[in-house]
């Protein structure tokens, strides 16, 4: 039984502790933001953030996760009431297939925890281990930049934030 | 079939539910002068089969087409409630489904706005004067004093009445009749609004929209063990050791197609990891030289079509010049591997597929299990994005396989991406020679033009041996002979006439059955190569004819909604003849409309090219699209932003490695793909709306045009021309030969 912490709520699952954590978010937890694009750490569609830092979720095994807090995009918002990433990917119709874009949008949160206002060079580099198939990268860095001014003065800064 | 029985079957209303199936296009065929219904109305006349109105006041909308995440519901929507005059909040769409919608046959070819946009667009408008009809029996007053607003039928005098007090029996199970009321355009407050994307809230916040977010009661997870190479046997596999595995493990197996089932997912990866470990293959690929492969096409035997022959073309002049094109095989790559879940039921098999059309997937897993068709359902569920034909129709294929082998459970079939790199089927390799001659004003005279390519389309056209796992059972299935795709719209040759004026012209498309590697449908098919080459070409001519790129352009076209994307895109993106450029910055120009029958398209792209290294940054990117009647002109916009992206990637960086025997291309290290540092400095779109002209389409339109802007960028940018994609550094420091 291994305990971990997914937006703010514990949850015990009783898997191999190797299993890589985006399984256990997908099928265990329920949870289908998280994606699996290659399983290798090269496309991002699995990422999520542990602890404010992102990761693949698809390389990382679930026992290094005791005590750390997991977040994926259902902790963001919801359709109702979207976060102010998701709500910025909404106002930019942000995606296509939509496949790649809560990985987008968790890498997204991760530099803007960290960075208040990012410049375009920033944003890029930030972005880069995300892939994107269907060509929305233009609106994925125009979503980026409506999120950062909408969460200026909304975030504390991370060394705070941390439980 | 007889108009009588045409009546007949319109009488037995007990079989409405599958009204479209019983009214194919053959059924009136035996009628004189039928006359053509617009868009796939013509094949499933039916209005019900398109529209309907619930009970509860609901609207239905039924398309046959799938959403790709082209944003095609949201499109279709405005359609349906533009002409319904209704709010689409009330609008539901149900997409490609056996059980439920047209067979609109694949979601292909830019065509769900001319297919089904036109079909849903003109039933709604016959719908809305129905309810029109019905309301002024009720009334007792004439049509023409009723006007639909909100839902509602209102009389002048001020009754009025809901839709769902007027449909409540058969009211719309009739044929579509040859005209329609349409709106005036003038008048349109949906259609040609940008609207918000209908999937795009529950993209975004986790919600279960994919063929990969299904979870059914005792679902089992599967993973199949793919070959190294293509067709190699398995010739020996330790199953009984892999079954003693945790999750209740069971193997698959017929012939040399082996699958694992487990309970969990990871599971099933250990699973497949233990299988493959003790798997023995019987390799027999031999794959072409890939430093050759160009010159290995052009040996193969070929059926050549001259597709135009015009005047009498001569390349005796001072003024000639002639180049070879490439294109490499380029990956589908879709972001997230192929995906289906299967379920047997005595004696019903339902499959849950992205594939781009359920109908002849359907047909084509009906072949292959030796079941009656109407036994197989296949369900479209979006997948990641596909641009053609990838391994969604495998998957669904090792999928229907797996649970026939485990009746009652519902089996999810996921590929790894190495599945995917490695046995998707690839955008062929083309390459093609152009040769034209320029009269002593600088206009083309001549244009001579022969194009190499596989087929396009290796889809399940209704076989199984086209669906990859039937390759591989103990009594296999062999793929369906190769067939070219006739003209106007082509396949390899699509686009392969160039829409510019030239008085002298032969082209020729030389389509090659043998296929060395496994190809299939990818954006635009041979769109992207023919513009390349075309657009490139055009670019070298009018440096020989010393005249600016844009201008050499407008002086061969007449057409002017091709002028006005160009005009728009020089216009906008500040394009001056002569411009004064530093050493390593450049820009380029092209255009295509696409299959010469559907959407205009042109941009101009910035390129900086750096001396020492030959790599390439994008600039500023302007592009210019006429659609017809923009529909979601944000939609239209999102799809060419896309395209110019993907284009760019597959232009600069993309194609398959393989050796002798196998793709090496097996991920995302060994077949890079652009990505954020890379994208262009800014890409804006221009939408030319064109009210109440047809519906043209938008999702290729900017393949080809990019690819060749791209190239004409480079070739300013480095002062080189290099004619074979991908336009790598390491391939433009070498031109540069620095």
């Amino acid at each position: 039984m291994i305990e971990l912490n997914v937006n703010g709520e514990t949850h015990r699952v009783d898997v191999d502790p190797r299993t890589p954590l985006l399984y256990v978010l997908r099928n265990d937890l329920k949870l289908n933001a998280a994606k699996f694009g290659c399983g290798l750490g090269q496309c991002g569609a699995c990422t999520v953030l542990i602890d404010h830092s992102p990761v693949f979720s698809c390389l990382t095994p679930i026992s290094v996760l005791e005590g750390r807090y997991v977040r994926t995009v259902e902790g963001l918002g919801s359709a109702d009431k979207p976060g102010p990433v998701q709500k910025a990917f909404i106002d930019e119709q942000a995606a296509q297939c939509g496949y790649c874009i809560p990985g987008m949008m968790m890498r997204a949160q991760a530099l803007l925890e960290r960075t208040a206002s990012p410049s375009d060079a920033q944003i890029r580099q930030a972005m880069a281990p995300n892939l994107c198939r269907c060509g929305t990268q233009m609106r994925i860095l125009r979503a980026v930049k409506r999120a950062a001014k909408a969460m200026v003065g909304e975030l504390t800064p991370v060394r705070e934030a941390q439980k | 079939m007889s108009a009588l029985t045409r009546r007949t079957l319109l009488a037995t209303g007990g079989a409405v539910v599958v009204s479209f199936a019983l009214m194919p296009h053959a059924f009136a065929q035996g009628q004189q002068q039928v006359p053509k219904l617009p868009g796939s109305l013509d094949k499933f006349p039916m209005l019900d089969s398109w529209v309907g109105v619930g009970a509860d006041g609901r609207v239905t909308v039924f398309t046959g087409k799938a959403e790709l995440g082209q944003g095609i519901k949201t499109a279709l929507i405005q359609c349906a409630a533009e002409a319904l005059e209704v709010d689409p909040e009330i609008i539901t769409i149900v997409t490609a489904d056996t059980a439920r919608t047209a067979n609109e046959g694949y979601t292909a070819g830019s065509r769900s706005m001319q297919d089904s946009g036109t079909a849903i667009l003109q039933a709604a408008a016959q719908v809305r004067g129905i309810l029109i009809e019905l309301a002024a029996a009720r009334f007792n007053l004439p049509p023409n004093q009723l006007r639909a607003k909100s839902g509602a039928i209102i009389a002048g005098d001020g009754r009025s009445v809901a839709y769902k007090d007027l449909v409540t029996g058969q009211e719309l199970h009739r044929p579509a009749q040859p005209t329609s009321q349409l709106k005036d355009p003038k008048t349109f407050t949906i259609i040609g609004q940008p609207a918000p994307r209908v999937d795009i809230p529950g993209k975004i916040t986790g919600a279960p929209m994919y063929v990969q977010d299904l979870r059914f009661e005792g679902m089992l997870h599967a993973r199949v063990l793919r070959p190294p190479s293509y067709g190699a046997t398995l010739t020996s596999v330790d199953t009984a050791t892999v079954e003693r595995l945790p999750g209740e493990v069971k193997v698959v197996r017929d012939g040399s197609f082996a699958a694992v089932v487990a309970q969990g997912e990871f599971q099933a990866i250990e699973a497949l990891n233990a299988l493959a470990a003790t798997a023995r293959w019987q390799q027999t690929a031999t794959l072409p030289d890939s430093r050759k492969i160009f010159d290995t096409l052009r040996g193969l035997p070929s059926n050549d079509s001259t597709i135009l022959n015009k005047g009498s073309p001569s390349l005796q002049s001072e003024h000639a010049l002639r180049a070879t094109y490439r294109r490499p095989y380029q990956l589908h790559g879709s972001i997230g591997p192929s995906c289906a879940v299967a379920k047997l039921d005595g004696d019903a098999l339902t499959i849950w597929t992205h594939s781009q059309g359920v109908y002849p997937l359907r047909d084509s897993i009906a072949d292959m299990l030796h079941m009656p068709q109407d036994k197989v359902r296949c369900i479209h569920v979006e997948g990641s994005g596909c641009y053609g034909h990838n391994g969604a129709d495998d998957a669904a294929a090792d999928a229907a396989l797996i649970a026939r082998a485990m009746p009652g459970r519902a089996i999810r079939v996921q590929w790894m991406r190495e599945d995917e790199h490695g046995f998707e089927p690839f955008g062929p390799a083309m390459t093609s020679d152009i040769a034209a001659t320029l009269d002593a004003g600088g206009k083309i005279m001549s244009w001579l033009y022969d194009v190499w390519s596989n087929t396009h389309s290796m889809r399940p056209q209704g076989s199984g041996g086209n669906l990859l796992p039937a390759q591989y059972l103990a009594q296999p299935f062999s793929p369906a002979a190769p067939k070219p795709s006739p003209q106007p719209e082509g396949a390899g040759d699509r686009n392969a006439i160039p829409l510019y004026t030239v008085p002298n012209a032969h082209v020729v498309g030389h389509f090659i059955p043998q296929m060395p590697l496994r190809v299939s449908a990818l954006r635009a098919l041979g769109a992207y190569h023919n513009v390349f080459a075309i657009e490139s070409f055009m670019d070298e001519l009018a440096a020989l004819a010393k005249v600016d790129p844009v201008e050499f352009r407008l002086r061969h076209l007449d057409d002017e909604r091709a002028r006005a994307v160009i005009t728009t895109v020089a216009e906008q993106f500040g394009w001056q003849p002569n411009a004064n450029l530093s050493r390593g910055r450049g820009r380029g120009f092209a255009f295509a409309r696409y299959k010469n029958l559907a959407a205009y398209c042109a941009l101009a792209v910035e390129a900086e090219v750096e001396h020492e290294t030959g790599a390439v940054k994008l600039g500023r990117i302007v592009a210019a699209i006429d659609a017809g009647q923009a529909v979601n002109p944000d939609g239209i916009r999102n799809q060419t932003e896309g395209a110019i992206v993907q284009s760019a990637s597959w232009t600069l960086y993309e194609a398959v490695r393989f050796d002798r025997q196998a793709i090496l291309s097996r991920d995302w290290s060994s077949f890079p793909t652009i990505r954020f540092p890379a994208l262009p400095e800014s890409i804006e779109v221009h939408v030319i709306n064109r009210p109440g002209e047809k519906f043209l389409g938008a999702g290729e339109a900017g393949q080809g045009p990019a690819a060749a802007a791209v190239a004409n960028a480079v070739a300013s940018a480095a002062g080189v021309r290099l004619r074979e994609l991908p336009l790598t550094a390491r391939r433009i420091k070498a031109a540069i030969g620095v």
